[in-house]
């Protein structure tokens, strides 16, 4: 039983590829632009080309098909509920029924636009992990940070955010890891999980949750300790000792992902 | 010899397999454990220890090879793998951090519990892991597992575990972390157990607890068995451990030592033995009083 390999989903991939030695700045401002541009658009056309891009991406980022598409695995339910939702509660007038249940209509158009809608949802948490499996937890901490430096005008404590990124990012595979302890121990002791009716299967929890919680705490705690031992102060003047740097490749790569985005959104 | 109660055969485990991070951990580990034995796993960190032990009770699916437990192939097509889990008592490392329950009493009643035994087997159960690990239950039944020491909170979850009754203990690490004391009632603990006539697995650093515990000795080194055999022969093999990271226990060092300094002591392995030898030497030589 392995809880890493079963969640691919926002994984870190470490490899030596034109993606991965992006400016993470580059890769966060085009997933944002790349994001708002897949809301604009209603085209079919246009997601099958985002998809497309998004195969050829990932294969710059050398990154197994396979492997991303396992991390798509969970969002099936829920895809498939956007589908038949939308198709069953669109209806007004002009509308085609394709399939009727008793009082409930499914029309042709529904179906249209939950499949876009599906397909939209399926491509942005794709664009999102392709920025995940080829950006460390600190790069992307890095750019965050700089990317709400100017908000800190108005008040936002950026570095204290950056900070936290950082912290929350860097647990969750220390936390994946000791789920898994906690799960293999329980089971151990001849627990069972995921059996029976809904309440009993979260009363099996609990003896997950509390231990898992406690370990939490304990290594908050330890952080806070360590941070203190070597003085942190939040918002402190420092230098860092990986610098930002704008190169070509992240003009181009911006220039490709503005052209594209405008693309799509001119075509819908 | 009678049938091994635990058999590896050719076990290899890769850990995120079809991933791009896949790392291979068991590379081919084949061994037997008997009933009755005290075996002790070592090997440096990264060996496969702990992978290993978590192949005993089915919690991993070998990649490649075969586990059986009392025979049985825990991954064949019908394969019972929750009754190799009531045989096959694992105690991870830091056992104390997957403690839960409001009281000890409850936290040890988990696993009889989950077994499915009537309550007063249960109670019956917990009263004798409780006694066995030294914790009275009168004293500490009814206390809540984190208002205790880290040593009691370790025998708390090892009641747990033997609370199942299992035919064997396997133990990750038991003693690490502890101070002298706790080490010590470990393996007070350790011993009782297997002289009960339990089977115990232990994976360990601590080469005192293989001298002072274990009959037979497997060292892992990238994931396949480097050396093996019974602990006197091991630990006779000196240049072969050192080679492997690992050290003599400190009887053994002292004694060798010792000898090298022209004192003729017998070679000991547990505290207890060089204490006798050099005191049957220091008799020898006539320098010290018996």
């Amino acid at each position: 039983m392995e809880i890493r390999s079963a969640v691919p989903l926002g994984q870190y991939v470490p490899r030596d590829s034109a993606l991965h030695r992006l400016d993470p700045r580059t890769k966060i401002l085009a997933v944002t632009v790349m994001s708002v541009a897949l809301f604009l658009t209603g085209s079919f056309a246009g997601l099958g080309a985002v998809a497309l891009a998004l195969v050829a991406l990932l294969a710059v980022g050398r990154i197994p098909l396979g492997f991303a598409t396992r991390g798509l695995r969970p969002l099936a339910m829920l895809l498939a509920l956007t589908v038949v939702l939308n198709s069953f509660f669109t209806g007004g007038e002009g509308t085609t029924p394709v399939v009727t249940l008793g009082p409930l209509v499914a029309t042709a158009e529904g179906l249209r636009a939950g499949a876009l809608a599906a397909g939209r949802l399926l491509l942005l948490v794709t664009l999102a992990s392709l920025l995940t499996f080829t950006t460390s937890s600190v790069e992307l901490a890095d750019g965050i940070a700089w990317l709400v430096r100017p908000l800190r005008r108005v008040g936002v404590p950026g570095h204290e955010l950056a900070m936290m990124t950082t912290i929350a990012l860097r647990f969750v595979p220390t936390l994946l890891e000791e789920t898994e302890r906690i799960l293999k121990a329980q089971l151990a002791r001849g627990a069972e999980f995921g059996q029976g009716p809904l309440l009993r299967r979260a009363h099996a929890l609990v003896p997950v949750i509390v231990p898992l919680l406690l370990s939490a705490f304990r290594r908050s705690e330890e952080l806070a300790l360590a941070m203190e031992a070597r003085c942190y102060t939040a918002g402190a003047p420092r230098t860092r000792m990986r610098e930002l740097r704008w190169r070509p490749a992240d003009a181009v790569a911006g220039a490709l992902v503005v052209a594209g985005a405008v693309l799509l959104v001119r075509f819908r | 010899m009678a049938e091994p109660l635990i058999a590896c055969q050719e076990v290899h485990y890769t850990y995120l397999r079809g991933t791009p991070m896949e790392a291979p951990a068991l590379r081919g580990v084949s061994l037997q454990i008997a009933r009755g034995e005290c075996v002790a796993i070592l090997g440096p960190t990264g060996s496969g220890k702990s992978t290993l032990i978590q192949h005993f009770n089915g919690l991993l699916r070998p990649t490649a090879g075969r586990v059986l437990v009392a025979g049985q192939d825990l991954w064949a097509p019908r394969a019972d793998r929750r009754a190799a889990r009531r045989l096959v008592g694992l105690v991870f490392q830091f056992p104390e951090y997957q403690l839960f329950a409001e009281t000890v009493e409850q936290d040890v009643a988990f696993g009889p519990r989950n077994l499915g035994w009537a309550p007063e087997a249960v109670a019956e159960a917990v009263d004798e892991a409780l006694r066995l690990v030294g914790l009275a239950p009168e004293r500490f039944a009814g206390r809540s597992p984190f208002a205790l020491s880290g040593g009691e909170m370790r025998r708390v979850a090892l009641a747990g575990v033997l609370a199942m009754r299992p035919a064997v203990l396997v133990l990750d690490e038991p003693t690490a972390g502890l101070d002298g004391q706790g080490r010590h009632e470990i393996r007070r603990i350790l011993r009782d157990v297997h002289r009960r006539g339990q089977t115990v697995v232990l994976v360990t650093h601590h080469m005192d607890d293989v001298a002072e515990l274990a009959q037979r000795v497997v060292v892992l080194r990238d994931g396949t068995v480097a050396l093996a055999g019974a602990v006197g022969e091991v630990f006779a093999r000196e240049d072969a451990l050192r080679q492997l990271g690992l050290d003599l226990p400190v009887a053994a060092r002292v004694t060798r030592r010792l000898r090298a300094l022209g004192v003729p002591v017998a070679d000991a392995l547990t505290l207890q033995d060089a204490r006798r030898a050099i005191r049957t030497a220091l008799r020898g030589t006539g320098r010290g009083d018996p």
